[in-house]
């Protein structure tokens, strides 16, 4: 009897975006008398953070700082139409209809802008610092705050834009299965070491080393946060969750979190995170989206590693030290 | 974490001004102060307490339903049966023309899992509800039940589900939505090696730590507030005006930040019964599950079993796939017949095959509703598939790194739904997972692309 190591690999991709598409976004922006910015939208944010990202592709676009723009959402009354945040959409989908709102909006800014510095739109560009400029004249510049004041005040004008975002739905052809289920995939591959007890088929997840390409991190901090929490879900998939332990029948299903386990602090895994970024051709500035993608490929990568640990394959998940004795025991009378 | 910015650097082009820089969250010290509010931090005068009335049996037929006792209990204000709800037979994805409607908002002379909704009582105290709840008699004429997806799909069994007839979910292509490409046979044929093997998975719960819930309160104007922490406003605002045939201009939908939906708040549950019960009792009402209700009662992610059929050279060339997945629905469709087309279009994996093969099943059981969870469609198919690559590299005694780069899909390769691939990276992820794992690879491999044409 002994404690064993192994390693395991597992790639995969996943899809951005509800299958088959057919799952649209609006956003509208608005700026306010002194030239702030806000969004509004109906998407929720489920903790993720998707507010902020939100800001940041409305400032990136309109040429503010991040602070300048205000996320109004999940509000019916108020917000344009979003089909939800899930399938690894929100991103993508609310950060396009973002783009294009923000665009509009951009637009009218820097006409009214032209107007008050008599030149064209065209040759006018954001420093990003709060300011319009000539381009190559930056000495020739205004504050968005002063447009925002000459739009409202003295021209009329609304700086606002309409977003909307949609891949139309495809069909899946009957007999072939023809379809286009989505229009970019992120990427992962992970590595795990395991240690297994092979007297008590404990399991310690000793390091997951995560790779993922997700077209662009538009936030790496966020990012960062929802690919180490991924990576622990999938950990958790692989040798804990269940509501149904011994499935198909019905009984012993945990009611609480005393009952339906899941790694606490002290099981976690030393886990490396890399980003890889190959933008995609319609996501906004490349990105797609991770948010599921992130919790898969440890699953497999945890149970080839109790292979290589052991030398047997655990095929139903989750991967529990009873299944593991199980397998090891027929093993030996095999 | 660490940007590998080498990678893809001639594709991409940086030096954005807000994109890519690590900006601190704005809602972060609320969250960790306490200080963010949630929907259940609302509460109104006069507001009542729905509790649920709910299926001791897997599969059963009503026979009466008695709520004298309850009604007298202290503190109760009003019961709700199924004649009560005014469309109380729904689906949720009806509004993408997905059928057929199949589940009812509260039991209606069936139930079809243990758990399944059959009386809200609403009460001045959560605890009233509760107690009264206990006091509701239902006569139940106990059914069998089906609970293995492989039973299920036999002749003769117990028929689940009356809206569909039979005990899988009947898409326009069939019993199963299908893939075809090439010729599984003849790939078979040809293969040096075959291996099939099958993966099973159980359900799978959420665990947010915010459970689902919401807070209607029925406003001066006619109108309702729904204070609610779903994942998608519009969609359970639109359902709940099918279900309560109620104008959507009278609902208005309000949410905020979400303790956690992983999927789990997806469903439209909650949102329907409570404004039905503000509705006929003018008064605010709060509906939230349990921890033991979000754990049981809320829809998990479904089991699925994955049957996987390969054909292999022996110089590491997959050359047949064929895959047959199963998700097991329990007793209503719910997300699941998406999960389950989802699945479809995944396999055969990232991998270019030139013979694909797959079949994947909706099935219907006496259980938990599944629906939508994180990655539901993939989650387990990757799981399978990735293992089975495991297993295919031994059987051919090749290293199971450098197998994926054998097969991995690039740039122009022909996926089996007949999409050209666009956009791959998986060569590049491996290439750097072998870097940092010191797994290391032949340098054939290291000098791979996924979109560039080799030398």
């Amino acid at each position: 009897m002994a404690i064993r190591r192994g390693r395991g690999v597992a790639a995969i991709n996943y899809p951005t975006g509800m299958n088959l598409g057919g799952d649209p976004t609006q956003a509208l922006v608005h700026s306010t008398p002194t030239g702030n910015f806000m969004v509004t939208l109906s998407s929720v944010d489920l903790g993720q953070g998707m507010k902020q990202i939100m800001a940041q592709i409305c400032a990136e676009t309109i040429g503010v700082p991040t602070d300048r723009v205000v996320i109004d959402t999940a509000d019916t009354d108020t917000g344009p139409h979003c089909m939800g945040t899930f399938a690894s959409r929100g991103t993508h989908r609310a950060g396009n209809a973002v783009i294009q709102a923000a665009k509009e909006a951009r637009q009218v800014m820097l006409e009214v802008a032209a107007e008050e510095l008599e030149v064209n739109a065209s040759d006018l560009e954001t420093d990003g610092q709060g300011n319009i400029q000539v381009k190559g004249a930056p000495q020739k510049s205004i504050s968005i705050f002063d447009v925002a004041l000459s739009a409202h005040f003295k021209r009329g004008r609304s700086i606002s834009g309409r977003g909307m975002f949609l891949i139309p739905r495809s069909y899946p052809e009957k007999e072939t299965g023809a379809m286009k289920p989505s229009t970019c995939y992120a990427h992962a591959c992970t590595v795990a070491e395991v240690e297994v007890d092979d007297e008590t088929g404990e399991v310690t997840v000793l390091a997951v080393k995560n790779v993922f390409e997700i077209g662009r991190a538009l936030n790496p901090k966020m990012v960062e946060q929802q690919l180490v929490g991924g990576s622990w879900m999938g950990i958790s998939h692989a040798l804990y969750e269940t509501t149904e332990p011994y499935y198909p029948n019905r009984d012993h299903g945990g009611t609480d979190f005393n009952q339906y386990l899941m790694p606490g602090p002290g099981d976690l895994a030393k886990t490396e995170i890399i980003v890889l970024e190959r933008p995609s051709a319609d996501g906004p500035f490349g990105a797609k989206g991770p948010g599921e993608m992130c919790a898969n490929p440890q699953i497999p990568a945890v149970a080839n590693a109790v292979f290589d640990a052991v030398g047997v394959r655990v095929d139903t998940l989750p991967i529990t030290p009873e299944r593991i004795l199980r397998a090891l025991k027929a093993q030996a009378a095999g | 974490m660490e940007l590998r910015k080498d990678y893809f650097a001639d594709v991409r082009k940086d030096g954005l001004h807000e994109i890519g820089q690590p900006r601190p969250r704005l809602d972060s010290p609320g969250h960790v102060t306490g200080k963010t509010a949630y929907f259940a931090d609302r509460n109104f005068p006069g507001m009542l307490h729905l509790k649920m009335v709910r299926s001791p049996h897997h599969h059963a037929r009503i026979r009466s339903i008695d709520t004298s006792e309850a009604e007298k209990h202290p503190g109760v204000v009003k019961i709700l049966t199924a004649k009560d709800v005014p469309h109380n037979v729904y689906t949720i994805l009806i509004l993408i023309q997905i059928g057929p409607e199949d589940e009812t908002v509260l039991a209606d002379g069936k139930v079809r899992w243990k758990g399944e909704a059959v009386v809200a009582v609403l009460a001045e105290t959560e605890r009233a509800a509760q107690e009264a709840a206990a006091k509701v008699k239902v006569d139940y004429e106990v059914l069998p039940a089906v609970f293995d997806m492989e039973e299920a799909l036999k002749p003769g069994a117990p028929l689940v589900n009356e809206y569909h007839g039979q005990n899988y979910y009947l898409y326009d292509s069939g019993e199963c939505r299908k893939v075809r490409f090439g010729d599984v046979e003849a790939g078979f044929a040809g293969a040096d090696h075959i291996l099939e093997q099958s993966y099973q998975s159980s359900p799978i719960e959420h665990a947010p730590t915010e459970t689902t819930g919401c807070v209607v309160v029925p406003e001066s104007n006619d109108r309702f507030t729904c204070y609610t922490n779903t994942q998608a406003m519009f969609f359970t605002l639109d359902n709940a005006s099918i279900i309560l045939q109620m104008p959507g201009s009278k609902l208005h939908f309000v949410g905020g930040t979400v303790g956690g939906g992983f999927g789990g708040k997806v469903d439209v549950i909650v949102e329907p019964i409570a404004i039905l019960a503000a509705k006929l009792t003018g008064r605010p009402v709060c509906f939230i599950y349990s921890r033991e209700e979000e754990m049981q009662i809320s829809s998990p992610r479904a089991a699925e079993k994955v049957v996987i059929k390969d054909g292999v050279m022996k110089d590491g060339r997959i050359v047949a796939r064929k895959v047959t997945g199963y998700t097991d629905a329990g007793a209503y469709s719910r997300h699941s017949p998406y999960g389950a087309q989802k699945g479809a279009a995944h396999y055969p994996g990232p991998y270019t095959i030139p013979n694909v093969w797959i079949d994947t099943y909706c099935v219907y059981t006496n259980r938990t509703p599944s629906s939508a969870m994180r990655g539901f469609g993939v989650t387990i198919g990757d799981f399978a598939l990735e293992v089975q690559m495991d297993k295919l590299a031994r059987l051919i005694g090749m290293d199971p790194l450098e197998f994926r780069f054998i097969n991995a899909y690039r740039d122009g390769d022909m996926k089996a739904h007949r999409q050209p691939t666009e956009g791959a990276a998986l060569i590049e992820c491996m290439q750097e997972a072998s870097r940092a794992a010191n797994w290391p690879v032949a340098e054939k491999y290291m000098a791979m692309s996924s979109y560039r044409k080799e030398a």
